[in-house]
């Protein structure tokens, strides 16, 4: 590994499969998809498993997920958008476990892979598009056109929403996965500045001082992005799924 | 030194290069297929257990403790109106038991008073009459004396007479005398 910023990405192969010429191999990301789901799913069920009246400390932690998330998503779609509560609850908790388990040295972060966090973001569009349609019918393309604006100005509108609905997917993914690697990347940099520079002797051990600084406050920085990329992530999922709700705006 | 571990990261990224063809791990389309199957098969075997256990779990738990949160408020609340109810009971017994102790207090002044006047006022009778009694008396007696004073005042007069002529005067005379004397 050394210094390579990149290769904490790598992806290496734990057991190799392969179906019909396909690679389905169980692979460190595979690892930690299953790490992240098992630990949430255990944290969340062990904490609850008391179903206290008066909440241990672990328990409220808990509690709180859950009420955050579903003011958020009531606050965003109001009461008949919590049928998506699962959905949105789910991709919260995976996003922000996974997240934060890419902040463990030697950990594989599973968000940081594009095609990941794409896939996240098309479970979402794609829940939006089917479930629009299946509950309002075609009306649900009154999304695209926007009432109160002017008529020579609708097929300009038109498209405008047309493109910004198509990039919604894009920019949903692109957030998160630029994010998780970006921050990653600026760690290992610095932190391998750190090592670099320890090696070159008492000056230098010096004026490593500076870049183990910087990790720090990054790592810090990296914890809040971790966290707020998963909120981003939730929020934005939450208003998609109101204009299913609600088309017409 | 520094060079060392310089060539030896570049030697990584070359390394890793041509392992796979290509420089960006995330980029590298071989591996969508298998990360897209572990993500379907994960993310689906979590939204299963969020959806049917943990979170029917703390809906539960979140239910129950604002039942019994509300319960508890209202049994608060039935308390506390049972306790304003029975002070406000409190006070009124107090008060009808402070104006009955006044209206007692009163009487009882307003009787003691009348016995009192009634008293005096028997009392005062019994002297106006006694006073009354003894004018009369007073008066009898002064009659009397006035009455016996004309006969004193003839027996003196006779006998003054008697003893200055020598014979007692007729009484027709004397009266008479008397008369114009004390008239």
């Amino acid at each position: 590994m050394a210094n390579d910023p990149i290769s904490q990405f790598q992806i290496q192969k734990i057991f190799p499969i392969e179906v019909g010429g396909m690679d389905f191999s169980f692979t460190n990301s595979s690892l930690f998809m299953v790490l992240t789901v098992a630990a949430t799913s255990a944290f969340l069920l062990f904490s609850t498993s008391g179903r206290g009246l008066v909440p241990s400390r672990v328990q409220s932690v808990s509690e709180m997920m859950y009420e955050f998330i579903a003011g958020t998503l009531r606050d965003a779609t109001g009461t008949d958008g919590m049928r998506f509560f699962p959905l949105v609850f789910s991709l919260f908790m995976f996003v922000l476990v996974a997240n934060l388990f890419g902040m463990f040295p030697y950990f594989f972060t599973v968000t940081s892979h594009i095609i990941v966090t794409f896939a996240l973001a098309m479970l979402v569009i794609l829940t939006v598009i089917i479930y629009g349609f299946m509950r309002n019918g075609m009306s649900f393309l009154k999304l695209f056109v926007p009432s109160g604006v002017p008529g020579a100005l609708i097929p300009l509108v038109t498209m405008i929403e047309v493109i910004s609905f198509l990039s919604r997917p894009i920019s949903l993914s692109v957030r998160l996965f630029a994010n998780m690697l970006a921050g990653h990347i600026t760690l290992k940099v610095f932190s391998g500045f750190v090592v670099s520079l320890g090696a070159m002797g008492a000056v230098g051990i010096a004026g490593a001082v500076l870049p183990l600084a910087m990790t720090v406050a990054l790592t810090a920085l990296e914890f809040l992005v971790a966290f707020l990329q998963a909120y981003v992530f939730a929020v934005l999922t939450c208003m998609y799924l109101n204009d299913a709700l609600h088309p017409s705006h | 030194m520094a060079g060392d571990t310089t060539t030896e990261s570049q030697t990584a990224i070359v390394d890793t290069a041509a392992e796979h063809g290509v420089g960006f791990p995330p980029f590298d389309a071989t591996t969508f297929a298998s990360q897209l199957l572990w993500l379907a098969i994960t993310f689906g075997i979590f939204y299963w257990i969020m959806k049917n256990v943990a979170m029917p779990r703390i809906a539960g738990i979140l239910e129950d403790r604002k039942d019994r949160i509300a319960g508890d408020l209202s049994e608060a609340n039935r308390l506390k109106d049972e306790t304003d109810a029975a002070i406000a009971a409190y006070e009124q017994a107090l008060a009808e038991a402070r104006n009955k102790a006044h209206s007692i207090a009163h009487d009882t002044r307003a009787k003691l008073k009348a016995e009192q006047e009634a008293r005096r006022e028997k009392a005062e009778t019994e002297l106006n009459e006694k006073l009354q009694a003894a004018e009369a008396q007073i008066a009898g007696i002064k009659t009397d004396a006035l009455s016996q004073i004309g006969d004193i005042a003839g027996e003196t007069t006779s006998a003054l007479v008697e003893q200055l002529i020598g014979k007692a005067p007729t009484k027709t005379d004397l009266t008479k005398a008397l008369k114009s004397a004390m008239d």
